[in-house]
Formats: structure tokens, C-alpha cells, sequence
């Protein structure tokens, strides 16, 4: 049986919408490239060997390294891994010539073959990818030297790599998501805020759950989260340092709610909601200065506010309609114009990192929906469908979708989902129990 | 201004219980201005049960601690204007509770809208006691948004309830 390589092996990304879907650029002689495009996808095929141990201190690291690296890139969609027990060939030296017959063989399309060393908390991991039906390698190999505890890192960074290589997009596995971690009936939930690695490991808690915490956002470098907190008895917006783990109150004036803060990309303007005799409007507050700037004035709910990348606009919802829906202004306030348009409300809009499109709550005839659309409300579509999913948040490179998901009913708890902005691949994310309002950090440096 | 959360909660949990323990916050309903006595004396006072009008469980089981709202709406029915004007009763006449309004919302809303929805509601209750002759100055708000339900089901007969502001009660007007 002789393997048809469906689209030579680049993932072409961003032709997803209609009209625009060009046709596949197959390159049977050129580089492995896979498309990402509309419709079914078969996954590429694909082989990560247990890494070389290069010392004997390295031997733990070696095969936990290739897991999370196929566990990555598996968790796409977009790759299907060979599982060890049916290769054929073995690597037992990074610098030998890869049997590309060995894998041919499998039908591997790609193989990524690493190795490590280890020695007091250092570790030196390194990596090389190779196209195995144009036999050859793809890219330079890599080499990431850390702290041992910094292996599932190293192993992010190699599949964010590979990832890269073969999709021509930017990479997402090594980042963070910022959560509210859950507990407790549904009348006494308990809240604390948990930070963890974007695939549900290492989960901190930075809070207790004294008080309810709700909906934090990464800063643009993930080194400050924002959310809201009842401590005070009253909700406002706190802006905690990650390192430090030391919080401080944000905008707050006496005897209103501070609520919905979110990061200009500057990463020192704070746009959010601004609650007073039972009015909500959008209100900035400079972090350093404390200075408040007030961008709306209506008697209508305006909330959920998020910034464009380039910082010039703000998108957030409004129901100045008599229902919820998404508006665009001018960073500094003015006449918004609406951009939702289909029947139903539509709420929690969040601006792509690569600016192109606005993910978004809607809830239409008794059903949540996370959505997408363009930044001008054209080219609606939704992704999602069930009792209740709300609250999404971008991956780094703008390809994939996390959001909260909640059960109906006196049990109902909520979890954290991801779905491809294809509407493919919809998967639970593990986070160490029940979970709710993620925020997905930018790539790590 | 300064409020105390926890000595609330504890008042509102000793109503609800009717029970007789001792105040150590002074008088509950019963005693009326007794305040924290004189010369370090602490006064001991019976909080009195729903059917003695002076008391918190009688504000909350006979009169009504809350009021109800439509599907996303924040406007007051006239079942709540009727709750709420004998809530505006009974505090001209206790003058020594500030109050808190709680509004909520039910769970079928996204969580920052439910925030702001709630708070709506909390301060349509409140604007309608300063109407009726309660002193501004004794009323705060604040909004659990759908964070604080007190039914858990997912039907509307749940959420009917859920869509509410209530009416905590603590001592301490004015201050």
C-alpha cells in the first residue's frame, strides 16, 4: 500500500473562512507542510522515540520528554501519533543517519528524535525533525538548556517547535492558564485562583478560598494576573504580581463594583466596568498613576471589555440594544459601533492575538455557544453548543479556543474546554478538579 | 463608613435560627437602642421570633427579606413594591440597622453580565426604600452576580428564585 500524502506535510493555517479557501497547495516534492483547513483533517502521522539518555542522570527525563512532546502535538488534532510498540526502527544515537526506511515503513510522516543530558538541577535537551518521505531533516536541530524543573518546558518548546515547522504558525504548548479553580455545592462554591502549565500540570493555587475570585487575566507578559475579588465583602479588582504572589486593589472609588478588568497590550492601561447606583459603564485606570479615564456614559450595561492587538480599539458588550451585543469603539471611547447582528445575546468578546477575529459568547434559544467572528460581525460562526459554555480565551498563536463549561442541574459543576477555531478537536483540559474563567498567557519567553 | 461582614452573616444566621441565645453585638430586635451597654457591661437580649414584630426574623419570614425580578429585567413588580414598602415600614421604625441589598442573578447568564444585572436589581430595591423614607446613608449594595444562588436546579422554578435582592440586615446606622 503506498501512503498518499494528503497536502505534502505543511499545515497552511488561516484559510478557514469562506470564500477564501484557496486550494491546497500540494507539494509532493517540497517540504513536509500540512494545511489547516476547512473540513476533515487526517491527522498526520507522526513518531517521537523515547529520547537518548546521554548519562544516566538523564534516563528519567527520556522518555518522559517524548510523552509530553506526542501528548502536544496529539492534542492538536492535527497529529496522530505512531505509538512506540509498532516501530520498527530505534534510536539509540542523536548523531547517526535516521533510517528514514525504518519509518518509511510506519508510515511516519515525521520524526522527531531527541536527546538529554542531566547533571546536579541542569538539564540540555536537544531535538532534530525530519521529513521522512522527502528524506530529509527540516530545519536546524535545537538544543534548550534549563533547570530540571524546567523539563516539561523544554519538552513545550521542542513540540512548539515542530509544531512550527510543520504548520508555519506559531507554536502554544509552553504557556500558561490562569483559572478559578472550584469546590463546594452549587449555592457555596468555593473559589481560589490557580495558575497551571496550558495541558493541566503544575497547578499553584494562589489564593485561598476565603472569598470568591472571578475571571482573571494574564498581564501581556503573564507576569501580573487581574481578577475580582469579594475580600473586601464588596467586588472589586485586584492586580496580583505572579512571582511574589502579592495582590493589590485597582481602581477601586468607595461604593461602587470594580469588575471585567482586562490588559491594554501596553501592559500598564487596565480597561474594565465601573459599577455606581446600579449603572455599569467602561472605565481605564493607569496602573502605575492610579488615574481613572471613563470611556462610556450610557444607562445601559457596557462590560466585558477587551482590547484589539494593536491597542487602537476595544471590543465589549452592551445591551444599550435591550439585549447583549458586541460593540467596537476607539481605545479612548467615542460612538461604538455594533458588530453583532444574528438573533440570540451575545457577550464575553475577545480580540484574536492575531487580530483577524473576535471569539464570543452567545446564548440563543436556552444554549450557550462559543463562537467566532470577524471584526466587523461578518463570517459568524459557532463552535460550540451545550447548557452552558462561556468566557473564552485565545491560545498564543490564535489557533485554538479555551472556555468554561458548566452541567446543568443541582451536581452541575464547570470544567475547562478547548476547541480548534475550526470548530474541530473539542477536548476537556485538565486542571486538578472542577474549574472555571481561564485566561490563556502569552508564549513563554 | 465601615461595615462588618461577618457580624452581619452572624445576625443573619441567629434570626434566621430564632433562637435565644445572647447578642454580643448588643440588642437584637427585642431590646430595642440597648447598644453595646454602659461602663462595660454587656446587655443580653432574647433576639425574638417571627412573630414579634421587632425582630429580624419577623423583617425576614413575615415581611420579606426579598424581592423577585423577571428574566433579565431589574424593574420592581408590585408584589416587590408591596414586600419592599413594608421592608421601608419596619425600618423607619428600627433606625438602628444599615442594610446591605444583595442582587443576584440566575445561573443563565455569562458571569460579568450576571455582576452588573445584579447590581441593577440591588439598587432598584434600594431606590425604592430611599423613596419610601429610608435614609440613603444606611443602605449599601453589592451584587453576586449568578455566583450565590439559593436553589440549585437548572429549571425556571429554581431560577424564579435566584433572580433576587435581598435585604441584609446589620447594626450599626449611620455609621
Amino acid at each position: 500500500m503506498t501512503y498518499q500524502r494528503p497536502f505534502g506535510l505543511l499545515l497552511a493555517l488561516g484559510l478557514m473562512f469562506g470564500g477564501l479557501v484557496a486550494a491546497p497547495v500540494v507539494a509532493q516534492n517540497g517540504p513536509l507542510r500540512i494545511e489547516i483547513v476547512e473540513g476533515v483533517i487526517e491527522p498526520l502521522p507522526f513518531a517521537v522515540p523515547d529520547f537518548v539518555a546521554e548519562n544516566g542522570a538523564a534516563g528519567e527525563y527520556a522518555k518522559n520528554l517524548a510523552r509530553v512532546i506526542a501528548s502536544d502535538l496529539s492534542g492538536t488534532g492535527l497529529f496522530r501519533e505512531i505509538p512506540a510498540s509498532a516501530h520498527v526502527g530505534r534510536i539509540s544515537s542523536f548523531d547517526a543517519p535516521v533510517a528514514y526506511g525504518d519509518w518509511k515503513a510506519i508510515n511516519a510522516q515525521a520524526l522527531v528524535t531527541g536527546a538529554v543530558s542531566a547533571s546536579g538541577d541542569r538539564i540540555v535537551v536537544k531535538f532534530r525533525l525530519f521529513d521522512i518521505f522527502s528524506g530529509q531533516q527540516m530545519g536546524e536541530g535545537l538544543q534548550f538548556a534549563g533547570t530540571t524543573q524546567s523539563w516539561r518546558r523544554m519538552a513545550h518548546k521542542v513540540a512548539d517547535a515542530v509544531y512550527s515547522r510543520i504548520t508555519g504558525e506559531g507554536g502554544y504548548f509552553d504557556s500558561r492558564v490562569v483559572f478559578v479553580s472550584e469546590t463546594g455545592p452549587k449555592n457555596q462554591r468555593a473559589k481560589r485562583l490557580a495558575v497551571m502549565d496550558y495541558d493541566g500540570a503544575n497547578v499553584q493555587y494562589l489564593t485561598d478560598s476565603r472569598s470568591i475570585v472571578l475571571a482573571p487575566r494574564f498581564s501581556p507578559s503573564g507576569d501580573r494576573i487581574l481578577y475580582t475579588s469579594y475580600q473586601s465583602g464588596f467586588p472589586k479588582i485586584y492586580l496580583m504580581d505572579v512571582a511574589s504572589v502579592q495582590a493589590r486593589a485597582l481602581g477601586d472609588q468607595p461604593g461602587t463594583m470594580t469588575f471585567a478588568p482586562r490588559f491594554a497590550p501596553d501592559g500598564r492601561t487596565v480597561v474594565f466596568s465601573l459599577e455606581q447606583g446600579g449603572n455599569s459603564d467602561l472605565y481605564t485606570v493607569d496602573t502605575n498613576s492610579g488615574t481613572l479615564s471613563r470611556l462610556t456614559n450610557a444607562p445601559s450595561i457596557e462590560t466585558a471589555p477587551d482590547y484589539s492587538p494593536d491597542g487602537s480599539r476595544i471590543v465589549f458588550e452592551s445591551d444599550r440594544s435591550g439585549t447583549q451585543q458586541i460593540y467596537v469603539m476607539s481605545a479612548g471611547g467615542g460612538e461604538p459601533q455594533r458588530i453583532s447582528n444574528g438573533p440570540g445575546r451575545y457577550s464575553t468578546p475577545v480580540w484574536s492575538p492575531r487580530g483577524d477575529l473576535i471569539a464570543f459568547t452567545k446564548q440563543h434559544q436556552g444554549r450557550f455557544h462559543i463562537g467566532v467572528m470577524r471584526v466587523d460581525g461578518s463570517e459568524e460562526r459557532l463552535l460550540t453548543a451545550s447548557f452552558l459554555d462561556e468566557g473564552p480565551t485565545w491560545s498564543p498563536n490564535g489557533r485554538v479556543i479555551m472556555f468554561t463549561r458548566e452541567t446543568a442541574g443541582a451536581a452541575g459543576q464547570s470544567s475547562l474546554y478547548s476547541v480548534d477555531i475550526t470548530g474541530r478537536n473539542l477536548r476537556p483540559v485538565s486542571s486538578d478538579g472542577a474549574a472555571s474563567d481561564p485566561s490563556w498567557s502569552p508564549l513563554l519567553p | 463608613m465601615s461595615y462588618l461582614p461577618k457580624a452581619m452573616w452572624l445576625i443573619a444566621m441567629l434570626g434566621l435560627a430564632a433562637c435565644n441565645n445572647p447578642d454580643r453585638f448588643g440588642a437584637g430586635g427585642a431590646g430595642g437602642a440597648g447598644g453595646a451597654g454602659g461602663a462595660g457591661g454587656i446587655d443580653s437580649t432574647g433576639l425574638g421570633g417571627a412573630d414579634d414584630p421587632r425582630s429580624v426574623a419577623y423583617f425576614q419570614q413575615t415581611l420579606g427579606d426579598r424581592v423577585f425580578f423577571a428574566v433579565d429585567q431589574s424593574t420592581l413588580s408590585d408584589e416587590a413594591r408591596a414586600t419592599l414598602t413594608g421592608q421601608a415600614q419596619w425600618l423607619q421604625t428600627n433606625s438602628d440597622y444599615a442594610l446591605i441589598i444583595e442582587g443576584h442573578a440566575d445561573e443563565q447568564g455569562t458571569r460579568q453580565y450576571n455582576l452588573a444585572l445584579g447590581a441593577r436589581r440591588a439598587s432598584a430595591a434600594q431606590n425604592f426604600l430611599i423613596s419610601q423614607g429610608v435614609a440613603a446613608s444606611r443602605i449599601r449594595t453589592v451584587s453576586y452576580g449568578k455566583e450565590r444562588p439559593v436553589e440549585v436546579c437548572s429549571t425556571e422554578d429554581c431560577y424564579s428564585r435566584n433572580r433576587r435582592a435581598v435585604t441584609v440586615l446589620s447594626l450599626g446606622a449611620g455609621s
